[in-house]
């Protein structure tokens, strides 16, 4: 019930003078648009994915279901590759989280005068172009680097190159949502929580972490689809040592041109990640009720 | 006091933790702006005898990552690049269209959306989300197979080029901006419209004086965001470009081939130019006493939003 319509019932009354709405009808250019050019490769994404290659750049539609079974068998090596690319992604994001947690938390809990010019350069970040950001990254793994030659960290075109690459650029989109449920948090209740004799690591664990877990869930989602989803990072930092299901994909577009199987696989890796998905829809939606 | 005591390291151990991760962020953001001032190898110098060193083909620069002594001489070479210049003013071509359609798309249907009645809402707000979490390399391929088929049945459809990542562009672009519009929009309440009404100004003279200059850093904020977002986008258009060469697109051809310091001289430029135009934006939102930057969105976006 929002604030207006309990003066309404309060006052009996009075009734609002006019509600302010907007025609439903301006919604309906972005509908036709995502319904074009969203949602219409997205259907003619799984027409290819049922069709048939016939030759070099020549399909045939049908209910082909070969690509599927392709990606199944092929003796495990693409059940492998999606394996490895969830297995990478969840490392990938609870690193994340281990970093950044901490800092939205010192943000935060102990910072007052700075606290916004810190955020401030937990986004700059963010705002700066992805590729510069990796490329930076690459010119400090690179193996006749400082950090290769003289701390002996010769870690380029491995998968952990990759995980420091996923952790460094998606480091401030699980930051921002986290330090967003930790600024919304009540702190007397942990001051509470120590004064009644709880120990300082209880209180974290009970009060702390439990009121922030909707901020860490969405932050964690925020970055595991797309970490899943990564073609950039493996394929700058890993120079192909290390694929993901995305580079395999691109693979089929780019130089194989079996483009049914590459849409195969794009289903697949959408069905593979339905379930976080769906979960993620759920919490932004819900979180929008709490907004209006 | 023991428990000060406690307070005050825990707070050390934070301070030292928050240090250690900006300097894992900074520092090779960093490294690549010095470097953009790195000379070539000894070696490679040795064997050079013309006057500027920046001349040395690519191929014979040497080891790049190691600091060989000072020059400026790879910010000319870039800025002079044959193909780095041309791409850089198309990407911004195409990013200035998909920003000004993005937020115009996004504007109506925040304005709409915001007050209407959840069933609606709801799944189009699901539609909404998932064009912002679907991953973009699955987006770029069912891209390229409809913008290559559509010309078959429509047959003024443009050829893969910059119209088709400018298309692909805006669907992302206009969920980001509806989102950040309507959060802004939903979080300063409707009372001063309802005032407008009830002073007798009439629907849209009101949403004119009243509603779109309170919207305004919103609207800033959705349009740079959609800016940036489609200027530093690589895998869509890497897929749907056609022959057209975007700033990323090139960037990455030089990223792949090796660590070039005339890419290092301009992604610096670039990166000074992002950090300029935010710091110019929170100033001038800042004067007008609300801020929606991305900072402030936190407090004021309903849900947070992945930008790739």
């Amino acid at each position: 019930m929002t604030a207006s319509e309990e003066v309404t019932r309060g006052e009996g009354r009075r009734r609002r003078s006019f509600s302010p709405r907007y025609p439903g009808w301006l919604t309906t250019p972005s509908l036709l648009y995502y319904a074009i050019f969203f949602l219409g490769p997205l259907a003619i994404l799984v027409a290819f994915s049922f069709a048939t290659q016939t030759g070099f750049n020549a399909i045939t539609y049908g209910f082909d279901t070969s690509q599927y079974h392709l990606i199944t068998g092929a003796d495990g090596l693409y059940i492998h590759i999606f394996e490895r690319t969830l297995v990478m992604a969840g490392t990938g994001s609870i690193l994340t989280m281990l970093v950044g947690y901490p800092i939205a938390y010192w943000m935060a809990r102990y910072l007052t005068t700075y606290k916004m010019l810190m955020l401030l350069l937990v986004l700059v970040p963010f705002w700066t172009s992805f590729l510069i950001r990796t490329y930076a990254l690459k010119i400090i793994l690179d193996p006749h680097g400082y950090l290769a030659k003289d701390l002996g960290i010769d870690i380029m075109y491995t998968k952990y190159a990759v995980a420091v690459g996923l952790v460094y650029n998606y480091l401030p989109l699980f930051i921002i949502p986290v330090f967003a449920s930790l600024e919304r948090m009540d702190w007397t209740l942990v001051e509470a929580a120590t004064d009644l004799g709880a120990k300082p690591f209880n209180a974290f664990r009970q009060i702390t972490l439990r009121l922030t877990l909707p901020g860490v869930v969405t932050g964690a989602l925020l970055v595991f689809i797309p970490m899943s989803g990564e073609y950039i990072i493996p394929n700058i930092l890993s120079g192909g040592n290390y694929e993901f299901v995305g580079n395999v994909i691109g693979d089929q577009f780019a130089s194989a041109q079996n483009q049914p199987f590459g849409s195969a696989l794009s289903i697949g890796l959408m069905i593979a990640l339905s379930g976080f998905v769906a979960l993620y829809i759920l919490v932004a939606t819900k979180e929008e009720r709490f907004g209006a | 006091m023991p428990r000060r005591g406690r307070v005050v390291t825990a707070k050390r151990a934070f301070t030292v933790w928050a240090l250690g991760v900006f300097a894992f962020l900074y520092l090779p953001i960093g490294v690549m702006a010095l470097f953009a001032f790195n000379k070539p190898s000894p070696a490679a110098l040795e064997g050079f005898h013309g006057s500027n060193v920046c001349d040395i083909p690519p191929s014979q620069l040497g080891n790049l990552t190691v600091w060989n002594g000072f020059t400026t001489c790879w910010f000319k070479v870039g800025l002079h690049d044959p193909t780095y210049i041309p791409a850089i003013l198309t990407s911004a071509r195409i990013a200035a269209g998909a920003a000004i359609v993005s937020t115009l798309l996004g504007l109506a249907a925040a304005l709409a959306l915001a007050r209407m009645n959840k069933f609606v809402r709801v799944p189009f707000d699901s539609l909404v989300y998932l064009t912002l979490v679907v991953p973009e390399i699955v987006i770029a391929v069912a891209s390229l197979i409809f913008f290559v088929q559509l010309p078959h049945y429509v047959p003024f459809f443009p050829p893969l080029g910059a119209w088709t990542i400018f298309f692909g562009q805006v669907v992302f672009g206009a969920s980001l901006s509806m989102l950040v519009i309507r959060a802004r929009f939903v979080g300063m309440g409707d009372s001063l419209e309802e005032a407008g009404y009830d002073l007798g100004s009439g629907r849209l003279a009101t949403f004119r004086q009243v509603t779109l200059p309170r919207l305004f850093p919103a609207i800033i904020s959705a349009a740079l965001l959609s800016f940036t977002f489609s200027f530093d986008d690589y895998v869509l258009p890497a897929f749907t470009n056609g022959t057209t060469n975007t700033w990323p697109i090139v960037l990455y051809s030089a990223v792949r081939f090796g660590i070039t310091p005339a890419v290092n001289a301009l992604a610096t430029l670039m990166l000074a130019v992002t950090i300029l135009v935010i710091a110019v934006t929170g100033l001038v939102l800042r004067r007008s006493r609300v801020s929606a930057m991305a900072g402030d969105a936190t407090a004021e976006t309903p849900a947070p939003i992945p930008v790739r």
